[in-house]
């Protein structure tokens, strides 16, 4: 990280020249990565709020990582930009001069918004949790224990857990998970916006919302069930996160992998029946020219074969879905890197007598270690965290256990009654449709 | 930073060409240090003011047009008012010579690499017939580039230009990827030392567009600040085939470098001219005309004979 902080002064000092971009390639390595932690960002949300909205019980141990991974890669993917910003040093000029027209002002804005709400979606879930580090914790001499305390007593707000706390808690989650939803949406959304408001081929594409979006969220849950395996794996949390839990997110992504092939069909399929000029020129690099090799592989390696492998109840056990995640994380970035650069490489006016470097583009040392660095950050951060705090909703999971168990006690009660009525009403075979549930 | 703050001799300096211009024969200025020799030597006819105070005869070649003392941003981001300037681009008299570049990147202190106007070679199909093809930035009427600034650095005028305010420009290159006609160029890196040292002290306005600060954008700028002069820009005046028009669309009237002004409406309309990519809807303000009836059985056949007429052109000789 200090060598990328290295090299990133380095970049400042003599300007994005050192990187490999050019006039032409004037996005690259930093803006594929910006859209790809931004995908990742995602996964949180899809996570914690569609399936707490959809009352998924399966979902309580998982939660908190899939939050985490949110909060961190939109920091490190809101970043970023700003280390592909020309002038840094200007960019209190967004507030000062700001246009609310630019699609970039649309990012800045929503992911500010995800940012923040995001962060409250990972921190109000804690609240309890920090009210319990706090009790138990054992003050010793050490600073960092002493630390630790003072910060757990900041953090849980003078939680008590009161029924009106508890209340006051649900809430709150209530209406954050019904509003972080529509806001994840729009934040990849305006991310496609910033490529899909220009007239490139390419990008000049009116599928680009949902397409983005549906990456996103096929990249984001593969990097939960990585990060939930990596967790369950160094903390032996094999109790609390199951085999199940494995195949039920193997399912999900599969069904994600599913809509983003789709999507990539419309993406590519349409313009490619019609081969108009500035597409065709475009298409015809990517099926079967520089970018094919890439291209190829990406489409079979990282959408089709996943959804081959993840098809079969096999392919759902730990680890080849774990393979496949991998396979999937980094086949959504080179994907996010397939979508910015080739494009720019086709622009209407044919690239004529220019220096070699501006007609080809391959990040340079730079861009790959101040990106590596971003991505040694992200690990960092989830490290500190983790050290820090519980990496599973202690509560919910307590009251998923309880709501568990009550519910195997009414099942109980329930068979116990319909027995009953059974033997009362011999012809009366109506079974109360709750019960099932 | 630095540079700005040099605003010392050789500004002073070229205040003092700028009244001494009016006994010249119009505003220029030494590109190189005049030796005793080319004194001496010179054949030309062009009288100007020398650095120290002392009236030469120079070679036009040696001579340099001095940009106009900047005006304030406010005026800078108006604009003209009641003008819509316009450029026609006849491709029939363009003979690929790039001339036009040439005296746009001496205006711009422009590395080579670096074409505000660019003569591409283009062949629209296999079967067609090639043509040379100048390419300035079109000032869109639709700017696609503009609507995406986040700062406003990038702006459309009343009369036409679209400018950028590179005190201003973050680099986040949004008009760069939104622009369909690679118009624009960022500045990777700090300008060379021998540029800065030329733009040494100079006032920076966008009508000028110098001097460039690194991790800002760039591009052409239809050289407002010698329309202000009542003078052609640098490409039109710089144009040996007189294939470059420039002229106010609410004059109808556009003017080339030999000083021939024709009525734009006409010229347009005699010869089928059209605007580059206009299913884009971008609504250029440059114009081409066809090549019909080209006039270059072989590039460099006229240019030494018209170098000599490479002067600036009044534009109010409507």
């Amino acid at each position: 990280m200090s060598w990328a902080l290295f090299c990133y002064i380095h970049q400042l000092r003599n300007g994005l020249g050192v990187t490999a971009m050019r006039n032409y390639v004037s996005w690259g390595l930093y803006i594929s990565t910006f859209v790809f932690f931004i995908g990742i960002s995602h996964s949180g949300t899809l996570v914690s709020a569609i399936l707490r909205i959809s009352k998924q019980e399966w979902r309580r141990p998982i939660t908190r990582s899939a939050e985490l991974l949110t909060f961190v890669s939109l920091l490190f993917g809101g970043i970023m930009p700003i280390i592909d910003l020309g002038r840094p040093d200007r960019i209190a000029n967004l507030v000062i001069f700001g246009r609310v027209q630019s699609p970039l002002m649309w990012d800045i804005i929503s992911i500010c918004t995800y940012f923040c709400g995001s962060t409250m979606f990972l921190f109000l879930p804690m609240i309890p949790d920090m009210a319990l580090c706090r009790d138990r914790s054992i003050v010793t001499n050490t600073r960092f224990e002493k630390f630790k305390k003072w910060l757990y007593t900041k953090m849980a707000l003078g939680w008590t857990g009161t029924k009106s706390q508890w209340h006051r808690l649900e809430n709150t989650m209530n209406i954050m998970t019904i509003v972080i939803i529509p806001v994840a949406v729009s934040v990849h959304t305006v991310v496609s916006y910033i490529f899909a408001m220009t007239l490139r081929p390419g990008w000049n594409s009116t599928v680009f919302g949902p397409y983005f979006v549906a990456g996103a969220l096929y990249s984001g849950s593969a990097g939960v069930i990585l990060g939930m395996a990596a967790f369950r794996k160094l903390y032996h949390l094999e109790k609390y996160i199951t085999l199940k839990h494995f195949d039920l997110m193997g399912r999900l992504v599969l069904a994600l992998t599913l809509i983003y092939a789709y999507l990539n069909l419309n993406e590519y399929w349409i313009p490619a029946y019609k081969m108009a000029t500035g597409e065709g020129h475009l298409l015809k690099d990517l099926f079967y020219g520089d970018y094919s090799k890439i291209f190829w592989t990406l489409q079979f390696g990282s959408v089709l074969l996943p959804i081959a492998i993840m098809s079969f109840p096999k392919g759902r056990t730990p680890l080849l879905l774990n393979i496949t995640c991998v396979i999937i994380v980094i086949g959504a970035w080179v994907k996010r890197y397939i979508i910015v650069v080739p494009t720019l490489l086709h622009p209407f006016m044919p690239i004529q007598e220019v220096p070699n470097d501006w007609s080809h583009y391959f990040p340079n040392w730079v861009e790959f270690s101040i990106t590596a660095g971003c991505l040694a950050g992200i690990f960092l951060v989830i490290t500190l965290f983790a050290k820090m705090f519980p990496m599973m909703a202690v509560w919910e999971v307590e009251e998923g256990v309880q709501i568990e168990h009550d519910r195997l006690v009414a099942i109980e009660i329930r068979k116990k009654r319909e027995a009953e009525e059974e033997a009362k009403l011999f012809d009366h075979s109506e079974v109360p449709q709750e019960a099932i549930n | 930073m630095k540079e700005e703050n040099k605003s010392n001799r050789r500004n002073f300096l070229k205040l003092g060409l700028i009244t001494g211009g009016t006994i010249a024969t119009g505003a220029l200025v030494f590109e190189k240090v005049i030796s005793k020799n080319d004194v001496a030597t010179s054949t030309a006819d062009t009288i100007v003011c020398g650095p120290d105070g002392k009236v030469y005869k120079a070679d036009p070649m040696h001579l340099k047009e001095l940009h106009a003392p900047p005006v304030s941003m406010d005026e800078a981001r108006l604009g003209i008012e009641g003008k819509k300037f316009v450029m026609v681009i006849d491709e029939a008299k363009c003979d690929g010579c790039k001339k036009c570049t040439e005296a746009c990147q001496k205006m711009h202190y422009t590395e080579s690499d670096r074409e505000w106007i660019k003569v591409f070679k283009m062949k629209d199909a296999e079967t067609t017939s090639p043509y040379f093809f100048p390419k300035p930035c079109f000032h869109c009427d639709n700017p696609p580039c503009t609507k995406v600034c986040p700062v406003n650095a990038t702006f459309k005028r009343q009369d036409g230009i679209v400018l950028i305010d590179n005190t201003r420009c973050i680099g986040c290159r949004s008009c760069m990827v939104a622009c369909p006609y690679s118009t624009r160029f960022f500045n990777w890196s700090e300008p060379s030392v021998q540029q800065s040292q030329e733009v040494a002290g100079m006032q920076y306005s966008p009508e000028q567009s110098i001097p460039r600060k690194m991790g800002t954008v760039e591009k052409c700028d239809f050289c407002p600040d010698m329309i202000r002069q009542g003078k052609l820009p640098a490409c039109v005046s710089g144009c040996p085939m007189d294939a470059l028009y420039f002229g106010d669309q609410n004059e109808d009237a556009v003017t080339n470098s030999s000083g021939l002004t024709v009525k734009l409406s006409h010229l347009l309309e005699d010869n089928a001219g059209y605007r580059h990519l206009e299913e884009l809807g971008t609504e250029p303000r440059v114009y081409y005309l066809p090549p019909k009836n080209r006039k270059y059985p072989k590039p460099d056949l006229n240019h030494n004979e018209d170098e000599k007429e490479k002067g600036v052109k009044p534009m109010d000789m409507i």
